[in-house]
């Protein structure tokens, strides 16, 4: 716990230390107050039809009551966009997360033990990297069926090959340390030795990966959305571009389909942004900053 | 050198039957009758009895997989349920239509971003730097798709300079053949897509270039190579480029798998019968075995990137032996 919260601290400090780390982390908190607060911050009920003289308000442009307008369904754009934060940040930090254990935990045994298991494990992992993503998230969702955690388990089945490669040489080199014998001298078992000692040391790579992972994340799952292979009853910012795409209205009604682009945009770039910053500073390869 | 290239090919036919496998056990966790992935359930059930003799699903599990892997083998992907025409009828351009839209785009948006990448931290531009940087990272983190729609609201809606989308004018027929791809109404609908793909493709090489060769322009073999008195131009091509490209090299199989993600998307914004397209319409029409060879066309595509990448390195850096 302490370790966390001593990571976390110097997670913060680096990122701050720039202009662009600290222009991209308030992003970032901003889409989790806005994620967190939907319900209060939304006008509206992101999926209520709106009337005017008793006529479904179809493709409004922007007005007072509307900021972004309204769908061809007479829906408010600005609720669907303020709920869309939800699925983004929620699929992101779930797919990062189940890919940073995941990847963590196979660099580590892989790197640390060595030989036929590191062997296996390896060659495992290459075999993922052969995967098409995409491909594969869209056939497993038509085998378990649309649905926000059935994307992050599909998701997460494949991501964490990124990390389990990266964790793994920075382990070769780590267990090569004096701190390493220092322990096992003192009579840590292999596993507290892995888990106590080296493990903490990998948190930083193991947190880059984590913001790049989030990235990637928000972007598939979009892309999902887009495809039209989204939970159904779920309003994300893909979802709302496969709407305006499918009704054929997207080119008569830029206020629908512009916001969402841009929300992804901003945020994916601002999440790489952070996990830029930080990296320039924890990962040995780039030599500081 | 040959057993090398005899272990890279041999991991790459592992690599494909473990996904070929996985696909196999997959597509039989479906709930319901498992047979519903190779038969349509719409079917009368007499009709089902029948074409499950035929495909040999009233044999045992081990039988049925052996016959899977012995027919993916010789490429034989079954029957789609929606046509019932053999499967690699119903994919027929489907893969040259894709390459023909990742390809170009792929290896143009390399070359480009590596030059403009390797320019801007060679120069150490400033200003320029930063907007270039900038402007790359917010496009690579766009969706492609949403640029994609943009670019046609723009260049064909607005300016009404492209096609909105289809690889030929409707009504037209594709020549058959390599001729068919280098017909100017092609080309002429290739083109948007292309530029999209190229974009999209073009941030990432540039950023990694750009990082990749101010490590490098860092390192005493560059001050060397300008105390021995050569030209500026060729320090910067023969000794810092050519170092800064390795990693490159070695990310050019990751950014295959985005581009062939990229392709499945592009090819839905601008209705491009490609393998993505195709993919996404079978999903939505359950036709299992159209999406099963999909599946593993795109891997295909996957594993010999990756197996090229593995060559280039090997070309670009002589360290590198071939043991």
């Amino acid at each position: 716990m302490r370790l966390l919260l001593v990571s976390g601290r110097q997670f913060i400090r680096v990122v701050t230390a720039t202009t662009t780390g600290k222009i991209a982390l308030a992003i970032c908190l901003l889409c989790l107050v806005i994620g967190v607060f939907a319900p209060w911050i939304a006008p509206f009920d992101p999926a209520q039809k709106h009337y005017e003289a008793g006529k479904l308000l179809r493709l409004s442009p922007p007005s007072w009551k509307h900021w972004l307008g309204t769908t061809s369904l007479g829906r408010d754009v600005l609720s669907q966009m303020i709920w869309g934060v939800r699925p983004a940040l929620l699929v992101g930090f779930s797919v990062a997360l189940g890919s940073a254990i995941i990847g963590a935990n196979i660099g580590l045994l892989a790197g640390y033990f060595g030989g036929r298991l590191d062997n296996a494990l390896m060659r495992f992992t290459d075999i993922v990297m052969g995967v098409p993503f995409l491909p594969f998230v869209i056939v497993m969702l038509s085998v378990t069926g649309k649905g926000l955690w059935s994307l992050i388990l599909a998701m997460v089945l494949v991501m964490w090959r990124a990390s389990a490669r990266i964790i793994r040489a920075q382990v070769l080199s780590l267990k090569e340390m004096p701190f390493v014998s220092a322990a096992r001298i003192t009579g840590g078992s292999e596993l507290a030795i892995l888990y106590r000692e080296i493990a903490p040391n990998i948190l930083p790579l193991a947190l880059v990966n984590m913001a790049f992972t989030l990235a990637w994340a928000i972007t598939t799952e979009a892309s999902i959305g887009f495809l039209g292979f989204g939970d159904p009853d779920v309003i994300s910012w893909g979802g709302i571009i496969y709407d305006a795409f499918a009704s054929q209205a997207m080119y008569r009604a830029p206020w629908w389909v512009a916001p969402p682009g841009i929300a992804i945009m901003v945020l994916v770039s601002a999440v790489y942004l952070v996990g830029r910053e930080y990296e320039s500073v924890v990962n040995p390869r780039l030599g500081g900053r | 050198m040959t057993s090398f290239l005899l272990r890279r090919l041999g991991f790459m036919l592992l690599t494909l039957f473990v996904m070929a496998s996985a696909m196999f056990f997959l597509f039989r966790l479906l709930p319901g009758d498992p047979t519903a992935t190779v038969i349509s359930p719409a079917l009368h059930p007499d009709a089902q009895a029948v074409l499950k003799a035929r495909f040999g699903l009233d044999k045992p599990l081990w039988q049925q997989y052996l016959a899977y892997i012995a027919n993916l083998a010789r490429l034989d992907f079954g029957y789609s349920f929606e046509t019932a025409r053999p499967v690699s009828e119903v994919i027929g351009d489907r893969l040259a239509n894709t390459l023909l839209l990742l390809l170009p785009s792929l290896i143009a948006a390399y070359v480009v971003g590596a030059l403009i990448g390797a320019f801007i931290a060679w120069r150490r531009a400033g200003a320029l730097d930063t907007i270039i940087v900038v402007l790359a990272t917010a496009l690579q983190s766009a969706p492609v798709f949403w640029v994609g729609m943009m670019a046609i609201l723009f260049f064909s809606l607005h300016l009404d300079l492209f096609p909105v989308g289809h690889i030929v004018t409707p009504g037209r027929q594709m020549e058959p053949g390599l001729m068919g791809y280098l017909d100017p109404d092609v080309l002429h609908h290739l083109a948007l897509p292309f530029f999209v793909n190229f974009a999209y493709q073009l941030c990432f090489p540039l950023l990694l270039m750009r990082t990749s060769m101010l490590a490098t322009i860092g390192e005493d073999f560059i001050d060397l190579a300008r105390m021995k008195g050569l030209s500026e131009r060729k320090v910067l091509m023969r000794h810092a480029m050519r170092n800064a490209l390795l990693p490159l090299a070695t990310t050019l199989p990751m950014l295959l798998g985005w581009a062939v993600a990229g392709s499945v998307v592009i090819e839905t914004v601008f209705s491009w019968p490609g393998l993505g397209l195709l993919m996404v319409g079978a999903v939505e029409r359950n036709d299992y075995p159209v999406v099963q060879a999909c599946f593993m066309l795109s891997a295909l595509l996957t594993v010999m990137g990756t197996f090229i990448a593995d060559l280039l390195y090997g070309a670009l850096d002589p360290r590198i032996a071939y043991e």
